[in-house]
C-alpha cells in the first residue's frame, strides 16, 4: 500500500516536471510536511467564464489552512471544488487533478466524498428540524437507526462544536430557536457527527456579530486539533488568528502565494500579495 | 402667457383624463364586487331556509319533491377525495421530477406546456375523454371511480402547479446543507425538501377540491345515477350524484320544476358554504405556515 502511493507520488511528480513552472508548484507543495489534497493544475470554468487559473497547492495534513483574496477571486469556487459542491450549479466545470487518498477526487463519487470531506456555509442553514435531527441527519445517512448510538454521536459532536452546553436540556426544539451563532456551531456539530477527514468552512463567521465569530474561531482552532480544516476568509485579521498556512489568490483565479501564515504576512514573495496585504491593513 | 395657458390647460385636460379613468376602472372593479355581494346575497336569502337537520342527513323523497341531499354531500365528498387520492400521486411524482431533476431541454419546456394546456381544456371535454377511457376502456363502468379519476385529470395541472411552486420555495441553503453531509439526492428530496414544502402542497390539494366539488361535465357521464335506487354508494364501482349535478338534474330534466325550488336552492347554498370552507382553510393554513417560518 505505502509502495503504491509512493510509486504514484514519483509518477506525479514527473508529469508535473515536464511542465513549464513545474519548480514552482513543486515548491508550493512540498515546503509544509504531509499534505492531505493535493491540487494539480487546476482550472474552473462556469461557462465559457474562467475562474480558477492553473492552481496547484498542497494543502497540508496538519492545522488551518486559509484561503484568501480579493472578492471574485475564485477562493469559495476552490474550496467547492474540493467537496464536488459546485456540481449544483449547472454549467460548472473543473479540470485538473486533485489527488485526496490516492484517488483523482474529481472522479470519485461526491456522495462518498462527501462522507469524508464536511462543509459550512457562509450563512448558518440548519435544516427546519430538531436540534437532534439536525445533528443525527449526516448519521442517519448512512443507515444509523440506534437510539443510544446515535444520542452518543450527537452529544460527541456538540460537545466538540463547543454548543453541548447550551443546548442539552432542549435538544428537542426548532433548530431555528438558536441565535445565529449558535445556529452556525450546530451547522459545525452536523458536519462533524460523520467524522469527516477535512472540514471545509466557507466565510463561516460573515453573517455573524464579532463576539460569535470570535466562537467559531476558538472553536476551529480547537478542531483543527483532530481534522483537516480549510478556511475561506476575506477578513486578514480572523485569517492570521485562525490559521497556520495561507493561501492567497488573486483576481483572475490566480494562485498567488502560499505559505506558512507567517511569512506569507510579514514577507510576501509576491508584489501583488504584498499590495493586497497592505491595503487591507491600511 | 401663451406657454402657461398651455401648461394649465393641459394639466386641466389631464387630471380630467385621469378623474374619468379612475371613475371608469373604479366602477368596473365595483360592479365585480356587487355582483358577488348580490350572489350571495340571494343565495343565502333563498337557500337558507330550506337547510334543516333533516335536508343535511335524509335522502331525497318522492321523486326529488322532498327529503334531503345527504347522498350527494356524500357524494361530492367522495368524488373530490377520490380525486385527490388518484391525482396526488401523479402530481407530486411529476412535480418533483419537474423541480428537482429536470434542469432544461425541450422536453420539460414541452412537458410544462402540456400541463398549462391541460388548465385551460373545457371540462365537458374532460367528461367525455372520462367516458371513453375509464368508463368504457378500462371498464369501470359508470362508477365513483371513473368520476374520481376523470375529477383527477381535472385538477391535475392545478395540483402539479402548487406542488412545484412549493418545492421550489424551499431554500436551496437547505439542499446545499444535505448534500455537502453526503446525501443522495433522492434521500435529500425525501427528508428535507419534501417535508418543508408538504404545508404548501397540502393548501394546493384543498384549493384543487374546492375546484373539483364545484365541477359537474366531468362527472355528468362517467359517475351520476340518475334513478336512485340506491342512494347511497357502497363501492368504488357505485354510480353516485353530487351536489352540482343534482341541481342540474332539478332544474332541467326533474319535471317538477317549481316544486323543488327550495331543494334547489338549498343545494347551492350548500355547495357554496363547502367551496367557501374549503377556501377558509387553505388560506388560514397559508398564513400560519408563512407565520411559523423562520427562514
Amino acid at each position: 500500500m505505502v509502495e503504491r502511493a509512493e510509486h504514484r507520488e514519483i509518477d506525479v511528480a514527473k508529469e508535473r516536471d515536464s511542465q513549464v513552472d513545474a519548480t514552482r508548484a513543486w515548491v508550493k507543495r512540498t515546503f509544509y510536511g504531509e499534505t492531505i489534497i493535493d491540487i494539480w493544475d487546476l482550472d474552473f470554468f462556469y461557462g465559457k467564464n474562467q475562474v480558477l487559473r492553473n492552481v496547484s497547492l498542497g494543502i497540508p495534513k496538519d492545522g488551518v489552512t486559509a484561503i484568501m483574496g480579493p472578492s471574485g477571486c475564485g477562493k469559495s469556487t476552490l474550496l467547492r471544488t474540493l467537496n464536488r459542491m459546485y456540481e449544483v450549479v449547472p454549467g460548472a466545470r473543473a479540470r485538473g487533478r486533485i489527488v485526496f487518498e490516492e484517488e483523482d477526487l474529481l472522479k470519485t463519487d461526491p456522495v462518498v466524498l462527501r462522507h469524508k470531506i464536511g462543509m459550512v456555509f457562509q450563512r448558518p442553514n440548519p435544516f427546519p428540524k430538531s436540534i437532534f435531527d439536525n445533528v443525527a441527519y449526516g448519521p442517519r445517512i448512512h443507515g444509523l437507526r440506534n437510539r443510544r448510538k446515535l444520542a452518543g454521536l450527537v452529544e460527541g459532536a456538540l460537545r466538540r462544536a463547543a454548543l453541548w452546553d447550551e443546548v442539552k436540556d432542549r435538544l428537542k426544539d426548532s433548530a431555528f430557536s438558536l441565535s445565529g451563532g449558535q445556529q452556525q456551531r450546530l451547522c459545525i456539530a452536523r458536519a462533524l457527527a460523520v467524522y469527516p477527514r477535512i472540514l471545509l468552512m466557507d466565510e463561516p463567521c460573515s453573517a455573524l456579530d464579532p463576539k460569535a465569530s470570535d466562537r467559531i474561531e476558538h472553536t476551529t482552532r480547537e478542531l483543527a486539533e483532530e481534522l483537516s480544516i480549510i478556511i475561506v476568509t476575506h477578513n486578514l485579521q480572523q485569517a492570521g488568528r485562525v490559521s497556520d498556512s495561507v493561501a492567497v489568490l488573486l483576481a483572475g483565479g490566480e494562485l498567488a502565494e502560499f505559505g506558512p501564515t507567517r511569512s506569507v504576512f510579514e514577507d510576501p514573495e509576491d508584489e501583488r500579495v504584498a499590495n493586497y496585504l497592505r491595503g487591507r491593513f491600511g | 402667457m401663451q406657454a402657461d395657458q398651455q401648461e394649465g390647460f393641459s394639466r386641466q385636460k389631464r387630471s380630467a383624463a385621469q378623474w374619468t379613468a379612475f371613475s371608469l376602472l373604479g366602477i368596473g372593479s365595483l360592479f365585480g364586487f356587487f355582483f358577488l355581494v348580490f350572489i350571495l346575497i340571494w343565495i343565502i336569502k333563498q337557500g337558507a331556509p330550506a337547510i334543516s337537520w333533516e335536508f343535511l342527513t335524509t335522502k331525497p323523497m318522492d321523486m326529488d319533491r322532498a327529503g334531503g341531499i345527504a347522498p350527494m354531500i356524500l357524494g361530492s365528498v367522495y368524488l373530490t377525495l377520490g380525486s385527490l387520492v388518484v391525482a396526488l400521486p401523479f402530481a407530486l411524482g411529476s412535480a418533483i421530477w419537474l423541480s428537482e431533476y429536470a434542469w432544461k431541454g425541450w422536453w420539460v419546456r414541452a412537458i410544462r406546456i402540456g400541463v398549462n394546456t391541460l388548465a385551460g381544456v373545457p371540462s365537458i371535454v374532460f367528461g367525455l375523454v372520462g367516458v371513453g377511457l375509464f368508463v368504457v376502456a378500462l371498464n369501470f363502468g359508470v362508477s365513483l371511480l371513473s368520476g374520481a379519476c376523470t375529477l383527477a385529470m381535472l385538477s391535475l395541472p392545478i395540483l402539479i402547479r402548487a406542488a412545484e411552486e412549493a418545492l421550489r420555495a424551499v431554500p436551496g441553503s437547505f439542499r446545499e446543507g444535505a448534500l455537502a453531509l453526503g446525501a443522495t439526492r433522492w434521500y435529500m428530496i425525501r427528508t428535507v425538501v419534501l417535508p418543508t414544502a408538504i404545508p404548501g402542497i397540502l393548501t394546493g390539494s384543498v384549493l384543487s377540491m374546492a375546484r373539483a366539488i364545484g365541477e359537474t361535465a366531468p362527472i355528468w357521464f362517467t359517475a351520476v345515477a340518475f334513478s336512485m335506487n340506491q342512494p347511497y354508494p357502497t363501492s368504488i364501482f357505485s354510480r353516485v350524484t353530487a351536489l352540482p349535478t343534482h341541481l342540474l338534474y332539478l332544474t332541467q330534466y326533474n319535471p317538477h320544476y317549481n316544486v323543488t325550488k327550495p331543494i334547489q336552492y338549498g343545494t347551492v347554498f350548500v355547495l357554496m358554504i363547502v367551496v367557501t370552507l374549503l377556501n377558509l382553510t387553505a388560506i388560514v393554513w397559508r398564513t400560519r405556515v408563512r407565520r411559523k417560518k423562520a427562514w
